[in-house]
């Protein structure tokens, strides 16, 4: 009965859409790919250590710890050997793992020319100075900015998290919400739907001036601008997925004797997740671009700010340590959100390309 | 099968309003007497109503006119204590067959309570296995299977069939049809198949109910005292083809307007 139509095991995995990697099986090949694939950044730690410093800097010590203290150029190469060692550990993993195998082959002429680029920036940037200063730095000197105050920048990261958390959060919130009635309610779509089209397109800085002076403090205005930045797009997209709930869907769990409640929350929500989330993906862009923005507006803390900050001192190496932080949180954030939307939409997975 | 009535439809009248602005009668003065525990099927050339009445009596839409009775209370709306199947595509797509099939249960709210009778249900439709399976990876037959154990779960007095084989290849259509049968004498429910498929009607049915269009109404209701196990191939089943399809094909022959140029 059971392989009328082909299926004869009960085995989930083997009805997904498995695509078979040819898997590279010489260990020699593997493992000289696997220096390939650090030897760029060997090239940069070689660079550092050995090329002429054609224009004399002064060359700082920072103290690290009670003992240690390290120059900007050992704090590079330090970095640089760690990248060495995380790429290796990841070579090994991935050969014992096998699957993951071609996947890391694939990077490894990406690698090997990020090492690359690194080494001629230490040579432009540090080594001849060639390229403009103050404003394009080399390697070494970004890292020496959390070196000088790596308390700090960690002090204005946190503040940009917990401003992000709490706007975008309630803004994801509130943007649901008022789908959900949108989508439900044929009332409030009359009445609230032209206003979110009208409101949403507004970027949600240009109330800025309404924010900081109606609201108490700056954290709860700037809060208040990512809440809406991120309301529109959830809203908007919620509202859709509710309202293109298929009709067949509801009458299924009225037969089976649901009342309203669940049909809310068990049929017409559900169908919308894939839309919910696309919503949030691009209420985080949006809430990404009002954070940092309003920061550089008008707030006490903040990597805005703190960019904001030391362009007043021509410190465009901070500008960069700060932008490499922002790169490293943002797309954390987002990768975070992608695994909980893989986790709550795995149904689709083999339905949706 | 008793004699006692189950549910009761009297001078039903359905109409509705099409795309020109016709007010169409879907159904006029309809009256039917349903037993506990037949299997009733209603045939039909499309446009007849048939659909339109079962969704009426699975209390989904509501007469203009008329009254429709489960166990001598009048339906108002829908009710666990009858089931729907769809033609396809009404199984939650976000929801495993586990947990599309608990969603009778959960939808009454009483899911804790039942939630072991869950892989009884799956084995009655053959489906172990399958549990943790998303609807998208089975076929259409194993769907309907699925869509067949949510409502049953319920344990529904009637459970209405709205052409659930209407989609399915021959080879799962029959497979189907016997897994209905199985069902239908181990739970002793009440079988209302809308169908245009006489044979399926006469290898299914205590009786067959065959509607003609415009105005939707009855035209006919043949009892099937056919032996079980029916075998498609007798010639007593042949014989009794033939005669449904020839009152089949008189319940849709409209009269012909006369045009004069």
């Amino acid at each position: 009965m059971n392989n009328i139509s082909g299926f004869k095991h009960s085995k989930l995995h083997r009805f997904l859409p498995v695509q078979p990697a040819p898997v590279c099986t010489d260990g020699r090949k593997y493992f000289l790919l696997t220096l390939v694939s650090v030897a760029g950044f060997f090239a940069a730690v070689l660079v550092n250590l050995l090329f002429p410093q054609a224009v004399s800097v002064e060359i700082k010590s920072y103290a690290v710890s009670n003992s240690v203290s390290l120059t900007a150029d050992q704090a590079y190469r330090l970095v640089l050997a760690g990248l060495i060692f995380l790429y290796g550990v990841i070579g090994v993993y991935s050969f014992f793992r096998g699957d993951l195998r071609e996947r890391y082959l694939s990077r490894v002429p990406f690698r090997l020319a990020m090492g690359l680029a690194l080494a001629l920036w230490d040579i432009l940037g540090t080594k001849l100075l060639l390229l403009p200063q103050p404003f394009f730095p080399g390697p070494s000197k970004i890292i020496e900015s959390f070196l000088m105050e790596g308390d700090y920048i960690f002090q204005n990261t946190l503040y940009s998290l917990r401003l992000f958390t709490v706007g975008f959060v309630s803004g994801v919130v509130f943007g649901v919400g008022t789908g959900i009635l949108i989508g439900w309610f044929p009332k409030v779509y009359y009445w609230v739907y032209p206003v979110l089209k009208i409101t949403g397109v507004i970027p949600a800085v240009a109330w800025m001036p309404f924010a900081l002076t109606l609201l108490p403090n700056p954290f709860s205005a700037a809060a208040f601008l990512i809440v809406i930045c991120a309301w529109f797009p959830v809203a908007f997209l919620t509202a859709q997925g509710i309202a293109s709930t298929p009709k067949v869907h509801f009458e299924v769990a009225r037969t089976l004797g649901a009342k309203t409640p669940y049909l809310v929350f068990h049929v017409a929500i559900p169908h919308a997740m894939p839309q919910i989330f696309t919503g949030i993906s691009t209420a985080n862009g949006f809430a990404f671009t009002t954070l940092v923005m309003s920061e550089m507006m008008g707030q006490p803390g903040g990597l805005g700010y703190y960019i904001n900050a030391s362009k007043v001192w021509s410190a465009y190496y901070k500008v960069f340590a700060a932008i490499i932080v922002m790169a490293v949180l943002f797309s954390s954030i987002m990768k975070g959100i992608g695994f909980i939307q893989n986790r709550v939409l795995r149904w689709q997975r083999g339905l949706v390309k | 099968m008793s004699n006692e009535i189950l549910m009761e439809i009297k001078s039903v009248d359905r109409t509705y309003v099409d795309a020109n602005n016709h007010t169409v009668d879907a159904l006029k003065d309809i009256n039917l007497s349903i037993r506990r525990g037949e299997f009733l099927s209603i045939i039909g050339p499309s446009g007849c109503g048939k659909t339109t009445l079962l969704r009426l009596l699975a209390g989904l839409d509501v007469p203009e006119s008329g009254v429709i009775t489960l166990e001598g209370e009048e339906i108002k709306g829908p009710h666990p204590d009858r089931g729907y199947v769809f033609q396809q595509g009404s199984l939650f797509p976000w929801l495993t067959v586990e947990m599309n099939i608990a969603t009778g249960l959960k939808a009454r709210g009483v899911y804790k309570k039942h939630k072991n009778e869950i892989a009884q249900y799956i084995n009655m439709i053959g489906l172990g296995g399958f549990e943790e399976v998303y609807p998208h990876q089975i076929s259409g037959g194993m769907a309907q299977r699925v869509a067949i154990a949510r409502s049953l779960i319920n344990h529904p007095v009637a459970l209405l069939l709205d052409e659930p084989m209407g989609a399915l290849d021959a080879f799962t259509r029959a497979d189907l049809q016997d897994k209905i049968l199985e069902l239908w004498k181990k739970n002793e429910t009440t079988m209302i198949l809308v169908t245009h498929d006489v044979e399926e009607a006469l290898y299914l049915s205590d009786r067959v109910v065959i509607m003609s269009p415009r105005p939707g109404k009855i035209s006919e209701i043949i009892n099937i005292s056919l032996p079980r196990p029916r075998q498609k191939n007798s010639q007593d089943f042949m014989v009794m083809r033939s005669s449904i399809l020839e009152k089949l094909h008189l319940a849709s022959t409209i009269p012909q307007v006369e045009y004069n140029i």
